[in-house]
């Protein structure tokens, strides 16, 4: 889909910051309610990355209150003000669906050791 | 013939789909048809032809590979030979002259529009895929019939099978208008026309849009 990249060059946002699947991070979220808008925080691990350029989204995965919460972003999405990286994880999955079934001590992620 | 509206149309090419965002932040699937300027070859008028339409053409073409009559065609309106010719038919064609170029700014992002192509071919395809048939259960006896149409019509009266029986056969590759499409931007430097939602057709197909013909 080459031919359609310079119309999906308009909405690539270039501030997004390297994160991957077991990485623990914040997402500011633009909310418009009538006039006034504010942010909102939507913290968890990144489960998973799926798809490519300006269709590429995120889900991040948090358990609030007993249960469990998961939110799918678009990474280029200008409902997003910015991304923070909270910790990163050492994982061996893309995908860490396997967290869902676990709850606990066993659905923690052991955090990256810097080499 | 009934009442012709003032129609606007021109040729293009569907390039692909992709997705953008609108001004409330909503993700909008669209089209993007590339439409390089159409130029006017003829203009038909009621006195002359009996009816009044407008003849754009599109597309490059070696002019070489163009045949004679065409060629003459081509240079009594004064422009070089292009691939494709269609009509537009239209009550406001005088105001048109030879030769004009009409390019993607005619149309303006919100206006409703049809856009008409060519569907991707599916060869020979069977009743379910063709006619929507429901098919034959999967289970519950029974045997290598899931796909089939089931009973084409009754016995003895009339002992024959009616004209126009939904069954296999080609599909795609016919001609398909999609109405009422909005048009979610038009970029007149690049000469691209972002529709909002999906058009007939493979991707590097040529496209036909106009201004809908239904809805305000």
């Amino acid at each position: 889909m080459h031919i359609l990249d310079s119309v999906d060059a308009a909405h690539l946002k270039s501030d997004i910051p390297d994160f991957r699947p077991g990485d623990t991070v914040k997402v500011h979220v633009n909310i418009v309610e009538g006039s006034r808008s504010r942010i909102q925080v939507f913290q968890g691990v990144v489960i998973g990355r799926s798809g490519e350029g300006i269709r590429e989204t995120f889900t991040v995965r948090k358990v609030s209150f007993q249960v469990g919460v998961e939110r799918t972003f678009p990474v280029h999405s200008p409902i997003i003000d910015h991304i923070e990286i909270v910790t990163r994880g050492d994982v061996r999955r893309a995908k860490l669906y396997y967290l869902r079934e676990l709850r606990g001590k066993k659905a923690k992620i052991k955090e990256k050791r810097d080499a | 013939m009934t009442a012709v509206k003032t129609t606007k149309g021109l040729l293009g090419t569907k390039l692909g789909m992709t997705q953008v965002w609108d001004a409330d932040n909503r993700l909008v699937p669209v089209t993007v048809v590339q439409i390089t300027p159409n130029v006017v070859t003829q203009v038909r008028s009621e006195e002359k032809d009996g009816y009044t339409a407008v003849q754009i053409a599109y597309g490059v073409i070696d002019p070489r590979k163009v045949n004679k009559p065409s060629t003459g065609h081509f240079d009594k309106a004064g422009v070089t030979p292009r691939r494709h010719l269609t009509e537009v038919r239209t009550s406001d064609a005088a105001e048109y002259s030879l030769g004009q170029e009409l390019a993607v700014d005619i149309f303006e992002a919100g206006q409703l529009v049809d856009v008409v192509g060519t569907s991707k071919g599916k060869g020979f395809a069977g009743v379910m895929k063709r006619h929507n048939f429901k098919g034959v259960s999967s289970s519950h006896g029974s045997h290598r019939n899931h796909r089939k149409p089931g009973s084409i019509g009754a016995s003895s009266t009339p002992s024959r099978v009616f004209k126009g029986m939904r069954m296999a056969g080609r599909m795609g590759g016919e001609r398909v208008t999609v109405q009422g499409l909005a048009v979610h931007s038009v970029d007149a430097e690049k000469g691209l026309l972002l529709v909002k939602g999906a058009v007939p057709g493979a991707r590097g197909r040529i496209v036909f849009v106009r201004t809908a013909v239904k809805g305000a």
